[in-house]
């Protein structure tokens, strides 16, 4: 007579939730301890060199939404345009990254960091020198390897690398 | 004494609605459903709530930019979703994907897959009533998954990883090891589970021979995946119509007998052990080379039509383009399958008590946002 | 009905052995609920690889206190067409069983508010008052969704009442007597061990009747309704939520008293020894609580009907024949017959386990 079903079931789940009580919990508490997010991370807002930039326009044409307006003149010596007016929408934006891996002279970042809330919509549209990198705006890997080698490595969860207790 | 007389009380039957927001279904999904007591009589779908036009705002936007919509189509499972699209366009356009990008587009849709499954475990769990355990130990998983996707598109949810000819960038060098890691304790973790629930009585209780899709109304449902699986029809698109280099693969196809709830998260739990299969082998032999061929970003595909289908983890996602030579899409169909799966939800639903109905519904495993699109 | 004597040293008359018996068992009460809601809400995030409530202090010990402020702060809420007498009452009604429980519980030798010589007889008794109290609030919601509630929950507490005193009377029979006191005085060897059938169906159907556990289902929230409680907020819903822990207060309480030796133990002081003990039973409740998914209405019924209550009375058949056969055998070589005993009606029970019943054909 063949047995099963008698409550074994249950007693071996029991015995894996007993045994979690002796394993670190998995938890980050956040504000006190942060992660390494990834080097390539699509941050929350672009992040454009002034140098860099001749007004070419090929993000804005590969943009799926539109959110890059560019506003360029002519300086005929030089044989560049004069980029009058970089503005991006971020608002709009869905930070898929299609500009930053478009652009042909490496203009275009995305950024490094992901706190970068706003309390009014209108702050979202950033124009021209507010794009430009500083301190609170450093630059991520995605489509740029030198940038990546640079920054930090990221915390995996399969090295339990969690933070501290 | 007098005889006795059947004494019939007189039942009307009550319509229930089980609104759109509702902690239980996955996603803003209506059902009405006709009670008598506590027995379901009838039942109805009611979706719609998340419709977006996607397939409407896909012609105005180019084949590239279409990529990240197509993201946004089952969100829990995108790069298999950007797969069958690339497969689509290439189809179209005529362009070779090199080897390299091959074994990545495979690796990354293998990993997918198991995420997604853990996902859909998880939540089935949660419905049985085993309070949060289940889809916490699963998410836990799913986030090892996730910082390895993190490590290459630098996102963890909304990928836009494949592109048109290839993949977007080449794999970090901290990617392998991480891999090898994960593939090597993977298998631990799913025993883990396995002895957490899948003997358990109140388990088999409640799900065995529950909500059973017969094998004929699966097959003319045409359902797919792991619902169809488990209902005993051996049918796995990378097995029947091989795309990528699926062939060069060697793996099994899970398949259950009953068609019940428990058999579909059983075939679940195989599909994850023979997705591990498939990366070993990936792993194995990926070879050198660049990841993605010289597509320029905005293409125009001469005029014609192409239809791609892959093995999503929920089932058999088809898209359907058709060009007329503009910058955009003429007609950009998603074949969605699980809202093709959900035809069949009221047969299975009726003369069960309203605790199963919500443990069905968990078990078809839909996202609402492929459903509605 | 006679109640026994002081002890011979406690000071004052009847009265102020009373009052301040009343204030301990209340501050108790209060003060262990905190703890145990403290207890299951870190325990289980643990087992489930996360943290509990870490930010409400140290260890998040003030979470309960935050609860209960947060609780009071809200808004009353009556239903415009419930029976607003009766919607007022139901918490109360329920509430009130449940602190008189710990009447009779003890928690050191001698330390007992009234040493009942029918003490465990008064314990079901009162126990069921508290299904009216759920009764009357599903009724004076006017909502018919917690009306099924309210009364799936009755007949579940009704089913299972049978297969609990039956296990009880088990013990009853090894003691001789109904007093909590003698019970936890005849534990020379605990009862769980002579008794384990009976300490495994009363614990199942204990937490059945306290709507725990893998029997939640009364409010569940992946269910139609959140259950008979739905329409009560602020501090009245704080009341039922007491009547929740409270219960399972008690029956730990119970468990101890009856089956794992009340306060009797080597070294620690017998009152620690009782709170230890109760705490472990409620760790165990939580355990299973996080492990188990849950069952349906009609499997509910079907485990107390087909599984407890032939067992229980095989129980009392054994115990009794047992007792009459062997009256001055020592009792630890009855206890691995017992346990054989429970092994093997367990085994042959589950063959009757059926699977995927419950289909109508519609």
């Amino acid at each position: 007579m063949k047995f099963e079903r008698y409550g074994i079931g249950i007693a071996k789940g029991l015995a894996v939730t007993i045994r979690h009580l002796l394993r670190r919990p998995v938890t980050t508490q956040y504000p006190e301890q942060r992660l390494n997010t990834s080097r390539r991370i699509r941050g929350n807002e672009l992040i454009w060199d002034k140098d860099k930039c001749t007004g070419c326009a090929t993000c804005a044409k590969t943009c799926p939404q539109g959110s890059i307006e560019i506003v360029t003149s002519v300086m005929i010596d030089e044989n560049k345009y004069q980029v009058e007016k970089f503005e991006v929408d971020t608002g709009y934006c869905i930070f898929c990254g299609l500009c930053v891996e478009a652009c042909p002279y490496d203009a275009l970042f995305m950024g490094y960091s992901y706190e970068r809330a706003k309390y009014r919509r209108g702050e979202l549209v950033m124009a021209n020198e507010a794009l430009l990198a500083s301190a609170e705006r450093q630059p991520s890997g995605y489509a740029r390897p030198e940038v990546a080698a640079a920054l930090p490595k990221q915390s995996l969860l399969l090295d339990n690398d969690r933070g501290k207790r | 004494m007098a005889a006795t007389k059947e004494v019939i009380v007189k039942t009307e039957p009550f319509v229930v609605n089980f609104g759109p927001v509702h902690p239980s279904t996955h996603g803003v999904f209506r059902m009405r459903v006709t009670l008598d007591g506590e027995v379901i009589i009838d039942m109805e779908p009611v979706f719609g709530y998340l419709h977006r036009g996607i397939e409407k705002l896909a012609e105005e936007r180019t084949y590239g930019g279409c990529i990240p919509l197509t993201d946004r189509l089952d969100y829990l499972a995108s790069m298999s979703n950007n797969l069958a699209y690339c497969l689509a366009v290439e189809k179209l356009a005529g362009i070779a994907v090199p080897e390299r990008a091959e074994y990545i587009r495979v690796i990354m849709a293998e990993l997918q897959r198991i995420a997604s499954h853990l996902v859909a475990v998880g939540a089935f769990l949660n419905d049985c009533g085993a309070f949060m355990t289940p889809i916490l130990y699963m998410l836990r998983e799913r986030e090892r998954i996730l910082d390895l996707f993190d490590m290459v598109c630098g996102q963890r949810l909304t990928y836009n990883y494949m592109r048109v000819g290839g993949v977007s960038q080449d794999i970090p060098e901290e990617f392998m090891p991480a891999l090898k890691k994960f593939v090597k304790e993977m298998p631990g973790w799913i025993n883990e589970y396995e002895w957490l629930l899948k003997e358990n009585e109140i388990l088999l209780a409640r799900s065995k021979g529950v909500g059973i899709l017969p094998k004929e109304l699966a097959v003319n449902i045409s359902a797919s995946g792991p619902v169809l699986r488990a209902s005993g029809v051996k049918w796995d698109i990378r097995k029947a119509d091989p795309y990528s280099i699926y062939d060069r693969f060697d793996f099994d196809i899970p398949t259950g007998t009953a068609g019940d709830c428990y058999d579909r998260y059983r075939v679940r739990i195989e599909e994850m052990r023979q997705s591990l299969r498939i990366l070993n082998q990936a792993m194995k032999g990926l070879p050198q080379g660049e990841v993605r061929s010289e597509v320029p970003h905005i293409i125009y595909p001469p005029a014609g039509e192409a239809y791609a289908h892959i093995e999503a983890p929920r089932g058999d996602l088809g898209f359907y383009l058709v060009s007329d030579g503009s910058i955009a899409p003429y007609r950009f169909h998603v074949r969605a399958p699980t809202l093709i799966n959900l035809t069949a939800l009221s047969d299975m639903m009726r003369g069960w008590k309203v605790a199963d109905l919500i443990l069905i519904f968990g078990s078809i495993d839909i996202c609402l946002a492929e459903v509605d699109r | 009905m006679t109640m026994t004597t002081l002890p011979p040293d406690w000071p004052g008359n009847f009265w102020a052995h009373w009052a301040i018996f009343a204030v301990i068992i209340i501050v108790f009460v209060l003060l262990m609920f905190m703890v145990f809601v403290w207890l299951e809400r870190r325990a289980m995030g643990i087992m489930q690889a996360r943290l509990g409530p870490n930010r409400a202090g140290p260890f998040g010990i003030f979470q309960p206190a935050a609860d209960g402020l947060k609780v009071m702060l809200k808004e009353d809420i009556v239903p415009a067409k419930g029976d607003k007498v009766v919607h007022w009452l139901a918490p109360l009604v329920a509430v009130v069983p449940v602190l008189m429980i710990f009447a009779v519980v003890p928690f050191q030798g001698g330390a007992i508010l009234a040493d009942l010589n029918i003490g465990i007889l008064y314990i079901v008794a009162i126990s069921s008052v508290a299904t009216v109290g759920v009764f009357m609030a599903g009724w004076a919601s006017n909502n018919k969704y917690s009306l099924l509630g309210a009364m799936r929950q009755v007949a579940a507490v009704v089913s299972y009442e049978i297969p609990v005193v039956l296990s009880v009377v088990g013990v009853i029979l090894l003691t001789g007597s109904l007093s909590m006191q003698q019970i936890v005085m005849a534990q020379d060897v605990p009862f769980i061990l002579l008794q384990p059938l009976g300490f495994l169906l009363f614990f199942i159907g204990a937490l059945a009747e306290i709507n725990r556990a893998p029997f939640d289902l009364m409010e569940a929230d992946s269910e139609l309704v959140a259950g008979f409680h739905i329409e009560y907020s602020g501090m009245k819903f704080a009341l039922f939520y007491l009547v929740e822990y409270g219960e399972a207060l008690a029956i730990s309480a119970i468990v101890t008293t009856l089956f794992l030796g009340g306060w009797r133990g080597p070294l620690l002081p017998p009152w620690l020894w009782f709170l230890v003990k109760v705490g472990l039973v409620f760790f165990v409740m939580v355990w299973i609580r996080t492990t188990v998914p849950r069952v349906r209405i009609d499997q509910l019924m079907a485990l107390a009907w087909k599984f407890l209550f032939p067992l229980s009375l095989l129980n009392l058949i054994i115990t009794a024949v047992e007792i009459l056969a062997w009256p001055s055998v020592s009792p630890w070589v009855l206890v691995p017959i017992n346990f054989a005993i429970m092994i093997v009606l367990i085994l042959l029970w589950s063959r009757l386990f059926k699977l995927g019943w419950g289909r109508v054909e519609v």
